[in-house]
């Protein structure tokens, strides 16, 4: 009897476990090999040691791809969190046809990051600088794509149209745990207001808040598919993300081993950021 | 108590306004998409006003371009087998570490090891995955399911697994008395009883593999074969400067996913916010 049990359990999670290696682990060790090699994606290549992880402190183009898509996390985050958070309180808020319009806020996150991107890089292209024109406002009737300093706020701006529909249903579905009578004894203090929110409602979101910091920080960090419909990379190599930089190196541009020593770097990175803030999050939660 | 079940119409009037960020570029892509090329003049007016003749030479142009049909064959191919393939396989996976891992080292070890699959980024995999299936004859459709139900593996099971906690073990110890085997057990008391995971996990791995663009890309980009969102990369190059042949590509590539989200938004909703809260 419990050998039928133990032996259809086993029968079970090998397959599956087997699928899982060979799929999963299998590729992430090969991806590691690759990385002490100078594989350029054909041909013959030898084992180099830590030459590629040297290289990458020094590749100017690496860096800028750092920093870029650094930067494109930090502002993306807290401008979907501050955004999703108030379109949170106002869609909780008593307004009439608040299913119609969850339903419509959410929309955006149903639709494929590419072809959004497709429709923005039109709009960023032909729209905007139409629109600054008429109105005078110079500085804007250049598309905001074409210009080095300004192009990541255009993938900022369509990955935040997007992840703020996901973070906004988060948020609700928070509020929604804060029982009516906590406001009811907050009002009795006369906690109103930025008060009201900052002292009763925010603490007891906090688990919510933390879900939506790890899901913007982990999606924002692995953008691709907003830089290859808005900017390729471009202009002048500014807006390349690491995962765009891998991809289009390392799958084309015979960098096959230095991209895979990149792509070890950005894993590592990956586990350091995700454990750091559940580290901090766990720590933030206990303190309440 | 009254005065609070009044409407906040400041509130309203702001998330009516707000809404017309999301309203105005799906708009503009369906006035783009219905015109014709002469129509479109510099200024915005000409962009935005409703065409002056309907027609859907566009659309008809762009299918036959992309390939809709078969494109959206794929698709629906590669999206439908993903998700049965996952409900199956990853809750099997949920339910047996579910029932073990308290229990027992080495299943511990085993779910550790699969959800841990959750920090690998697809780029560090996409180099040695794009090797790996073209020599094992898997750089086609079929390839492409088997990654998406590995890639989606840890996130999926991790939620099985949790949703078992609420399942009582004596449900099944009953069955097991009535002399049911372990595996007709499961399908006969377990899997029905996870039907609300059931529903969460196909929608977050059909939503996710539909939009994907990276998986494909790498694996099947040179078979001849596109998926939906594949085909407008591909064919980016011969639409042009004809934007209103290219809208109405893009509007072809969002049909499917928006008569989905407008039919059942309640359970699409439901589905990602329980598979992001869990």
């Amino acid at each position: 009897m419990k050998n039928e049990r133990k032996r259809t359990y086993l029968l079970i999670t090998i397959p599956i476990l087997a699928l899982f290696i060979c799929f999963n682990t299998v590729p992430l060790i090969k991806g590691v090999i690759y990385s002490f090699t100078n594989y350029k994606g054909f041909g013959n290549y030898d084992y180099i040691g830590i030459q590629n992880y040297i290289d990458l402190f020094t590749d100017a183009r690496i860096g800028k791809s750092y920093l870029f898509t650094f930067k494109l996390a930090v502002v993306s985050t807290i401008v979907v969190n501050v955004l999703s958070l108030l379109l949170a309180l106002a869609l909780n808020s008593k307004i009439r046809a608040q299913g119609f319009f969850r339903a419509a806020y959410f929309l955006p996150n149903v639709l494929g990051a590419l072809v959004v991107g497709y429709i923005f890089n039109y709009l960023f292209t032909y729209i905007v600088p139409a629109v600054a024109d008429m109105m005078g406002a110079e500085s804007l009737s250049t598309s905001i794509l074409a210009k080095e300093s300004t192009a990541w706020v255009g993938i900022m701006i369509v990955c935040a149209w997007q992840a703020i529909a996901m973070n906004t249903i988060i948020y609700i579905s928070g509020l929604q745990t804060v029982p009516e009578d906590v406001y009811e004894a907050g009002a009795l203090d006369g906690a109103t207001g930025w008060k009201k929110f900052w002292k009763l409602t925010f603490p007891l979101i906090i688990p919510f808040f933390t879900i939506n910091m790890v899901l913007c920080v982990k999606n924002f960090l692995m953008v691709f598919d907003q830089v290859m419909a808005l900017t390729k990379g471009g202009p002048a190599q500014s807006t390349e993300s690491i995962s765009y930089l891998i991809y289009n190196n390392g799958m084309s541009g015979g960098q096959f081993g230095f991209q895979s020593a990149n792509a070890v770097m950005f894993f590592v990175l990956i586990v350091v950021v995700s454990v750091f803030q559940m580290k901090i999050s766990s720590k933030k939660e206990e303190q309440l | 108590m009254i005065e609070n079940k009044r409407t906040n119409w400041p509130v309203m009037i702001c998330l009516i306004l707000g809404l017309s960020t999301i309203i105005f570029p799906l708009y503009m892509t369906i006035m783009i998409a219905l015109k014709q090329p002469s129509e479109m003049t510099n200024s915005i007016g000409g962009i935005l006003s409703l065409p002056k003749s309907w027609s859907l030479d566009n659309f008809r142009e762009a299918m036959r371009i992309t390939d809709f049909w078969r494109s959206l064959l794929y698709s629906v191919l590669i999206t439908g087998a993903s998700v049965v393939l996952s409900i199956v396989l990853h809750s099997l996976l949920g339910y047996v570490l579910g029932r073990t891992k308290a229990k027992s080292k080495f299943y511990s070890f085993v779910y550790y090891f699969v959800v841990s699959g959750m920090f690998v980024p697809f780029a560090i995999l996409m180099m040695p995955l794009a090797k790996q299936t073209a020599q094992m004859y898997l750089a086609n459709w079929a390839g492409v399911i088997i990654l998406y139900v590995v890639f989606y593996m840890p996130m999926n099971t991790l939620l099985y697994t949790g949703y078992l906690v609420n399942i009582p073990v004596a449900l099944e110890e009953a069955s097991r008395v009535d002399g049911a085997t372990t595996w007709q057990t499961y399908w006969k008391i377990i899997f029905p009883i996870m039907k609300p995971m059931h529903a969460t996990v196909a929608i977050i791995t059909a939503l996710s593999v539909w939009n994907d663009v990276m998986m494909p890309l790498i694996i099947m980009g040179g078979s001849g074969a596109n998926t939906l969102p594949l085909a407008q990369l591909n064919f980016q190059s011969q639409f042009g400067t004809n934007y209103n042949l290219a809208f109405s590509s893009y509007l072809l590539a969002l049909i499917p996913i928006l008569i989905f989200y407008v039919i059942c938004q309640k359970r699409i909703i439901n589905g990602v916010v329980n598979g992001a809260v869990k």
